[in-house]
């Protein structure tokens, strides 16, 4: 990586040097710190300042797997991580693909992941800019109250050894501010939200916060229920990256390896809508989840996944590939050292279209435009591909913008969705998530209302 | 109110008392009134059987310090792994720091005897049963699963269990401990057929210890969860639109958590940014439902003997004949407004603040038998089984997943239904209650997200009815 720990990477080598003969041992020690400033009616609600550290190990032999973590750096504290994922070795079946990564010669593309303007950033900065945001977005409306006003920064730094010769270290930091918001018309009150991300605060663009923050809320009240019938839906950029978030699980190697995707024998067919392209690229320094190395150690790189509609490859860890005969893709991910490394995207992007958002809609003769959906974990099954999440969003006639609606459903399945693509907006915006959105036409979704 | 409870032997005493009340001092040092001192030390081990092998098992240590400190309007937060008396006043400096109001002067902190209120035992303490244990219960659900039906084709499974000690104190002399034990098993199948893959899913959680596998066999788990899976793949896409549905005992609490639960918790009524605000001593309900949220409901999964602010846990009436009695609340919001606390201030860990949180919630019984309820309904779903749910407080719109649910026509459950979500609004919903059983059940474990953080929750209620509500399927 850019910028190395040593203390940390020497941390990991010291348990790593202690394998046994068969023994393969891959030790991932994190540390990092936080701060949150929630500012309400022109006061700091609450300041939290926190650091944690901690250390997960994986022992592997005779292809049964063990690990163990905890949540400090302690010498003692470590030593005892290490006995008990030794312990549990002994628990595990044994799987011919267990195994480490091992150095594939892919070399990481070089990004900037620290920022030193944040890092020194002063409290009384953070803490002003927070209420400029809420000064800001209750002037836009004067219905509009803001329920709270955020800033957030944290950076991190980890380092990763294994006994295959894996060794790697680096250290990043991030900010953004978000701002949530009630929009009051007598009895009836709807929420919005906004925020914007920046490698420092000096990045910000508070005034557009604001502003989405304000619209989302003010632009739903009246909303009425809209009566059930097949409808185009016009997902707004934020909405489509939810949708390719789910649609990332289906192209998850491990998955597929399990039976678990409706993808698994599809490779080389059409799939998709021949103006879907989608591609993970975690080397795009613009993307928020941009990263050199994966989960494992190895170089993060980027993966053609669907072309013009047509499924060119699934996603990969070591051991996954191992599983389906190929190679780690550098997408083993992991969500710190409480956790093994799994499989995922790491940063989806949608090939744009060339019409701005306004265009697209324009040429919608019946259909709804979403702007926020509510439930996609409860009512989206990416193994059966069935598709159902509570929405609101704006009618849309003959191509014209018309009332608000809400308490409604939209329903398909995903892979009717992906085929029903009719076009796609040229309005990437790199939101914070692992998918960048842009607006996505889709035709034939059932709406239930009324 | 001091009693003994079991202690799981693998934990140590936390922190001792003179330190807390340097720490507290410290705490309140630049003018705060208030400062607190949340130490947790938890153990957890867990096992994953997927694609027919045990793949992992884990075992964790989570172990630290969050210090809070409130002066006027702000509140000040930091935490640290490090339980030492050098790092837990540093900790407290930077709260302090954070919620700066001036110079505070010295202040002494006196606290009170140690509290305990437990409401859970624990037979068998997890960490005394061998991991074998565990893992073989994984490879016999597996095998259960897979011998329902030919149509299985994956079955991943979980065993996981936590003993966790938390030790509270604050300025105001709050001191308080607990212990808390959850055990947990879930299943995963996937049955495969002419018209593509569907999933099924059950769950078991207690806040008791390795004893619950003498109550409840994994075995019937695993096969129901086959069994809904199975069934699935014969689905038929769900209806699209407004129609009756009858939800079955113990599968729906959440409609109530989303419908109405965050909705009654005083930090977002307080920021006006929910439909109940303003309604106490209202009807919100339909005249025969009465709703509860209890933290003391031994061995449920939402149970707890003293919230994460050392209040000890209670029973709470929210709803009572349909009238909106009460909200829940949490040391902040009822300073704030005079009220007193409730026991629902909880937070994920030592790493995060507390705020108001559900326990159990549930509706109690009503009058109707449930067969009668279904035999009432000529067109309309019955849902076996919810998936989870999501509200937006301010509007009352909410949504849940229906995981197992079939066609009621006639007065008869008749066909099986794919998967989708069911909307309402909140009050509405309460409201359109028309048929209210009296079988009462709690249902799965589950956990709910606020702000980031999860924490675990019970629900329950007995069969009833909505008299209309929006499904949204695909089917016209």
């Amino acid at each position: 990586m850019s910028v190395e720990v040593p203390e940390l990477q020497a941390i990991a080598d010291r348990v790593v040097a202690q394998a046994t003969s068969g023994e393969q041992i891959e030790a991932y020690v994190g540390r990092g710190g936080e701060t949150a400033i929630r500012v309400y009616q022109g006061e700091v609600e609450h300041f939290v300042s926190a650091q944690s550290e901690g250390v997960g190990i994986r022992v592997i032999k005779d292809g049964r797997t063990g690990f163990a973590y905890a949540g400090t750096l302690e010498a003692s504290a470590v030593a005892e991580v290490l006995a008990e994922a030794r312990d549990n070795v002994q628990f595990g079946t044994i799987d011919e693909y267990a195994g480490l990564a091992e150095p594939d010669g892919v070399v990481p593309v070089p990004q900037k992941f620290w920022d030193e303007e944040l890092a020194n950033y002063l409290t009384p900065n953070k803490i002003s800019l927070t209420k400029e945001l809420e000064q800001l977005t209750l002037g836009i409306d004067s219905r509009i109250r803001v329920e709270e006003s955020n800033y957030d920064d944290g950076w991190g730094e980890t380092a990763v050894s294994t006994t295959t010769g894996v060794r790697e270290s680096g250290r990043g930091n991030s900010c953004y501010v978000s701002v949530s918001t009630l929009a009051d018309d007598g009895d009836e009150t709807q929420t919005g939200f906004g925020f914007s991300v920046g490698d420092s605060p000096k990045e910000f663009d508070l005034n557009k916060a604001a502003r989405e923050a304000a619209d989302r809320a003010t632009r739903l009240l009246g909303a009425i229920k809209p009566s059930s019938k097949r409808v185009t839906v016009v997902l707004d950029p934020y909405v489509t990256a939810q949708f390719l978030g789910i649609i990332s699980s289906t192209l998850n190697g491990e998955s597929v390896s399990k039976g678990r995707s409706f993808f698994a024998d599809r490779l080389g067919d059409q799939v998709a809508d021949s103006r879907i392209t989608l591609v993970d690229d975690p080397t795009n320094p613009l993307a928020y989840t941009a990263t050199d190395i994966d989960g494992e150690g190895l170089a993060a790189r980027r993966n053609i996944l669907i072309e013009n509609g047509v499924l060119k490859k699934f996603v990969h860890s070591s051991y996954s590939a191992r599983r389906m005969n190929t190679v780690s893709t550098g997408n083993g991910v992991r969500g710190g050292f409480a956790g093994s490394p799994g499989v995922g995207c790491m940063a989806l992007q949608l090939a744009p279209g060339t019409k701005t958002q306004q265009q697209l809609i324009a040429e919608v003769e019946d259909g709804v435009w979403v702007q926020m959906v509510q439930g996609l974990h409860s009512g989206v099954n990416p193994i059966s591909g069935d598709f159902s999440t509570g929405a609101s969003g704006l009618l849309i006639n003959n191509g014209q913008v018309g009332a608000p609606v809400r308490e409604f459903t939209i329903a398909s399945t995903l892979q009717k969705m992906l085929l029903d693509v009719v076009a796609l907006g040229n309005d990437v915006d790199w939101l914070p998530s692992r998918a960048a959105g842009l607006t996505m036409v889709i035709r034939d979704v059932t709406m239930s209302g009324a | 109110m001091s009693s003994q409870s079991q202690t799981p032997k693998s934990l140590q005493p936390l922190v001792e008392a003179d330190v807390l009340a340097k720490v507290l001092a410290k705490g309140r040092s630049t003018g705060a009134e208030f400062a607190e001192i949340y130490i947790e030390d938890k153990r957890s081990t867990s096992a994953g059987l997927d694609d027919g092998k045990v793949e992992q098992v884990t075992s964790g240590r989570d172990r630290g310090a969050g210090i809070r400190v409130v002066a006027g309007e702000t509140t000040g937060f930091a935490h640290t792994s490090d339980l030492s008396e050098r790092g837990l006043l540093a900790a407290a400096l930077a709260a302090a720091e954070a919620a700066k109001q001036g110079d505070g002067g010295v202040h002494k902190i006196a606290l009170q005897p140690l509290l305990r209120h437990p409401v859970n035992t624990v037979r068998i303490a997890p960490d005394e049963v061998a991991k074998a244990r565990k893992v073989e219960m994984l490879m016999r659900v597996d095998a259960a699963a897979r011998s329902v039906d030919g149509s299985v084709v994956q079955v991943s499974a979980g065993y996981g269990d936590s003993m966790k000690r938390i030790l509270i104190a604050n300025s105001d002399g709050v001191f308080s401990a607990d212990d808390q034990v959850r055990t947990l098993f879930r299943v995963s199948v996937v049955a495969s057929g002419d018209a593509g893959m569907q999933t099924g899913y059950d769950s078991l959680g207690h806040t008791i210890g390795f004893e619950m596998f003498d109550e409840h066999d994994v075995e019937e788990l695993a096969v129901r969860a086959a069994k809904q899976a199975i069934t699935k793949l014969k689905a038929r896409p769900a209806p699209s639109g407004s129609m009756p549905v009858v939800i079955k005992r113990g599968s729906g609490g959440v409609l109530f958590h989303e419908a109405c639960g965050h909705g009654l918790e005083a930090d977002l009524v307080g920021k006006g940014a929910s439909v109940y605000r303003g309604k106490v001593g209202q009807s919100v309900a339909a005249p025969f439902v009465t709703l509860v949220d209890d933290g003391t409901m031994t061995g449920e999964w939402g149970a707890i003997g003293i919230d994460d602010e050392g209040h000890p846990s209670q029973r709470n009436v929210l709803i009572e004949n349909g009238v909106l009695t009460d909200y829940m609340w949490d040391y902040l919001r009822a300073r704030k407004e005079g009220h007193r606390q409730s026991g629902n201030g909880r937070r994920q860990s030592y790493a995060d603040l507390p705020m108001v949180r559900m326990t159990n919630t549930f509706v109690l019984n009503g009058n109707e038998e449930p067969d009668d309820i279904v035999r009432a309904t000529e067109r309309g779903v019955y849902v076996a089984k919810l998936g989870g749910g999501s509200v937006d407080t301010a509007s009352g719109d909410f949504v849940f997943g229906m995981t197992e649910a079939y066609l009621i026509e006639n007065g008869e459950i008749t066909e099986p239904l794919r998967e989708g979500n069911l909307i309402g609004n909140g009050p509405q919903v309460l409201q359109d209650i028309d048929l209210l059983g009296n079988d009462f059940a709690m249902g799965n474990p589950g956990t709910c997200g606020k702000d980031g953080q999860g924490v675990p929750v019970g629900d329950g209620q007995p069969t009833l009815r909505v008299k209309a509500m929006t499904i949204g399927g695909t089917a016209a």
